[in-house]
């Protein structure tokens, strides 16, 4: 197929599930808020929120403080905030409008529906009445985005490159929001140590309530799960407590898990595959590789030589990835 | 001035109740039973069905407030425009004898000339024409077609026994647009009324895009049976980008952009995810001027530099072919029933509309004299801009235009002001009758065809004669009534 519309229907994807991430964790911020908690907290959870999308210093220059209200705005319908609800579904829009013959009807017409009501539901401050009805909106638009492509596309490289969108973007964002809740929560506690201490992780993981806040730490981690719809799976895989090192587990490792960077990978690959007849492609063997160390990584190991520089590696292999993908297939530069 | 309405069968009653030609009556009587609320209803409907579809055109430069282009609907009208078989014959092979004519005469004037030579055309009309590319001399094309695709404006207007006539008043042989309307506004109106298709027999549309297709594969320089076909378009922002689409998506081809188009070897590729691929036949929606930087205009990123040196090798077609705008152009058109005579020994089956060449002295001090009952058009003006319609305009734009004509006679022509037909149309006060055109499009491959009808327009204000969708005009369905 045209690789610029696979660059388009890519992107399309893309967009469409960071969408919906950002739904995801503004309206987990949003929930949180309104538990009794020190307003410290409250603040410092809405700047990880910022700092997950690495937008503190952009909002900053806009707004100043960090206030509930203007994260959310600049978060949802500022439409010169490039990661803005607004500007993805209008980026997912845009890209579906450039190569909409090459989308079935139903697939098309689920993404311009979704990019003229946002705009009615802004205007109209049906957003601003109930903001987790909204949130609660967009993550079943791109639900409905996902089924009507898995649904009514023929099943060829423009389904191959649309999954890969979605899988390679999920894997980024679930990264991103561990790695920022981890942050928050432990106090950098599973922080990248110079010298790291597998005796130190252990101790940790093992007595979870030893900081005194055990009530903090239970919202905190089900916030984290209920963010990437896992609370439920959480308590059906482990059948116990809340632990970090668990839901840390559950969101890198467990390839069951529809939301983890495993099963994340997993797609990326069997979707590469799909794409490509070159076995020696230089971008499915970088997949594999990143594949093979979330297939046979342990939690264990991971906290021990730090989460935060296991996640900041994991995530400069993705980009690198996107990169690849991008320069294989979608923009090659021949003739 | 007389009237002509297509439905009603006296001009000066033009009201539910009131005389209808015999081709309308089912119609007529079916309308008389539908409530307003029910028609207001439907309207809604369709017009949220577009909508959500986007089927919209892109409004060149207007941003919205989130930044992206402004997209608007085009009007769509409920009300039918039905044209009775035998009619529609008779346009037919009228249609058919002029798009020969048209197809014979490009390809003689980048050949022998020989309707120079016959001195039929002066020479200085034809090489003087901007539109002329002296790139396409001797370039010799499959079936010798160049126009493959041509939209030919056709108007209606009453003769002296006030009976309607139908007149060219256009031809468009460069990037002809609207047919996605055609065919939408069917389907729309299938949706909206299935009822109405079972009481009338109305000639299906819906193949349009086959026989573009096989218009299309039947132009390949390339012997092998399945030649590679893409639609070029100008990209999103394009104002009949949704067309482009359209087409490419009904047809199962690739809808490519300049950017996806390389020239190797005098061959023409396309980046593909599997690497490159060679495309056959380019159905392209760019003007000329865009399409090779090399040879064209230089600093134009929309079309594929080389591309005119692989299309002069013969290893790719352009439908339409480089250079057709030599027998579109206004100044052009006032010989084409001479044409037809010339090259296929014929009468022309459908008049032109009598036409001023304001280059001749005699025509010039006849238009200047009447300027106020007369149209007056720039022969290199399109979509209803650079026009003068006598009798709508002001005095002081009458004076404007005298100047402006008379600094270059030769630039302009003049056409006594067609009364067009009207059409009872849906406005904000109700139903009432309103000037239409009809746009057929003519398909040209190993024979010339077409699907019956074409895209009427209809201009939305009350007396205007401009059907322009860039002008707010709006379309209906078009019906021919099969026999």
């Amino acid at each position: 197929m045209l690789s610029r519309t696979a660059d388009h229907l890519f992107w399309m994807s893309r967009y469409t599930e960071r969408a919906e991430n950002t739904a995801r964790m503004l309206n987990v911020s949003y929930e949180t808020s309104l538990l009794p908690q020190s307003s410290a907290t409250v603040q410092s959870g809405w700047e990880g929120l910022l700092s997950i999308s690495e937008l503190l210093p952009a909002y900053t220059q806009l707004h100043g403080e960090v206030t509930p209200r203007h994260v959310m705005h600049f978060m949802v319908i500022d439409p010169n905030n490039p990661s803005s609800i607004i500007s993805c579904l209008r980026a997912a829009r845009e890209n579906a409008r450039a190569v909409r013959g090459a989308l079935t009807t139903e697939v098309w017409e689920t993404q311009n529906q979704t990019w003229l009501e946002v705009n009615r539901m802004i205007r109209s401050g049906e957003f601003d009445a109930d903001p987790g009805k909204f949130f609660e909106w967009v993550k079943f638009r791109s639900h409905l985005s996902r089924g009507v492509t898995v649904g009514t596309m023929l099943m060829d490289e423009s389904l191959h490159f649309m999954r890969l969108g979605t899988f390679l973007e999920r894997a980024d964002n679930t990264a991103r929001l561990v790695d920022v809740k981890f942050h928050a929560g432990q106090n950098d506690r599973f922080g990248a140590l110079p010298v790291a201490s597998p005796f130190q992780a252990q101790v940790m993981t093992s007595d979870v309530s030893l900081d005194g806040s055990q009530e903090f730490d239970f919202y905190h981690w089900s916030a984290i799960l209920r963010s990437v719809s896992g609370f439920e799976i959480y308590r059906k895989v482990y059948r116990d407590v809340i632990r970090p090192d668990r839901v840390a587990e559950l969101l890198i490792l467990r390839p069951d898990m529809p939301r983890s960077l495993h099963a994340s990978l997993n797609e990326v690959v069997n979707n590469l595959e799909a794409v490509t007849d070159n076995r020696q492609s230089e971008t499915l063997r970088h997949a594999g590789k990143l594949r093979a160390d979330l297939a046979y990584g342990r939690i264990d190991e991971i906290l021990a030589t730090g989460l935060h520089a296991y996640l900041t590696q994991f995530l400069e292999r993705v980009n690198v990835l996107g990169g690849r993908i991008s320069r294989e297939f979608l923009m090659p530069q021949v003739g | 001035m007389q009237q002509f309405d297509e439905m009603y069968s006296q001009a000066s009653a033009t009201q539910p109740g009131s005389p209808v030609r015999a081709h309308y009556q089912a119609y007529a009587e079916w309308l008389a039973g539908q409530s307003d609320n029910s028609m207001l209803a439907r309207r809604e409907e369709a017009e949220m069905i577009f909508r959500r579809v986007g089927i919209t055109f892109a409004v060149y430069g207007d941003k919205d407030e989130s930044g992206s282009g402004t997209e608007r609907l085009i009007p769509f009208d409920l009300i039918p425009r039905i044209i009775p078989a035998h009619e529609w014959q008779s346009m037919e092979r009228g249609l058919v004898q002029r798009v020969t004519a048209l197809n014979r005469f490009i390809h003689d004037v980048y050949h022998d000339q020989e309707i120079i030579k016959a001195g039929i055309i002066p020479a200085d009309q034809i090489l003087n024409n901007a539109q002329f590319r002296p790139e396409m001399m001797g370039v010799d094309v499959p079936h010798q077609i160049y126009s493959h695709i041509s939209g030919i404006d056709i108007v209606r207007a009453p003769n002296a026994q006030g009976e309607g006539e139908y007149y060219v008043l256009e031809d468009n042989l460069r990037v002809p647009s609207g047919v996605s309307y055609m065919l939408e506004d069917r389907k729309m109106m299938m949706r909206l009324f299935p009822e109405l298709f079972s009481r009338h027999r109305v000639a299906p549309v819906a193949h349009y895009p086959d026989l573009l297709l096989e218009t299309l594969r039947a132009s390949s320089p390339a012997s092998s049976a399945e030649p590679t076909v893409v639609v070029l378009t100008p990209g999103m922002y394009n104002s009949a980008y949704f067309e482009h689409a359209f087409l490419a998506q009904q047809m199962g081809v690739e809808l490519v952009e300049g950017q996806d188009l390389f020239v190797k070897d005098q061959f023409v590729y396309m980046r593909t995810t599997r690497g490159p691929k060679r495309v056959d036949v380019i159905y392209r929606r760019v003007d000329d001027d865009f399409l090779d930087p090399k040879v064209f205009r230089p600093t134009s990123t929309l079309g594929c530099a080389g591309l005119m040196e692989a299309y002069r090798a013969g290893n790719v077609a352009i439908c339409n072919a480089v250079g057709t705008g030599v027998a579109d152009d206004k100044s052009i058109y006032p010989y084409v029933p001479k044409m037809i005579e010339f090259y296929l020994g014929e009468k022309p089956i459908l008049n032109n509309v009598p036409t001023f060449m304001c280059r001749k002295p005699d025509d010039l001090a006849y238009t200047l004299a009447n300027l106020k009952d007369l149209v007056v058009k720039e022969v290199h003006g399109a979509g209803g801009y650079g026009m003068l319609v006598g009798p709508a305009a002001t005095k002081a734009e009458i004076e404007d235009f005298r100047a402006a004509l008379m600094a270059n006679p030769s630039g302009y022509i003049a056409q006594p002001t067609l009364s067009l037909s009207s059409c009872p149309t849906y406005v904000e006060s109700g139903v009432a009758p309103r000037h239409i055109d009809l746009r057929p499009f003519v398909l040209s491959g190993r024979t010339v065809q077409m699907v019956p009808g074409g895209l009427t327009r209809v201009a939305l204000k009350e007396g205007s004669l401009v059907v322009n969708s860039s002008q707010g005009g709006g379309t209906k369905d078009t019906w021919i009534l099969q026999a």
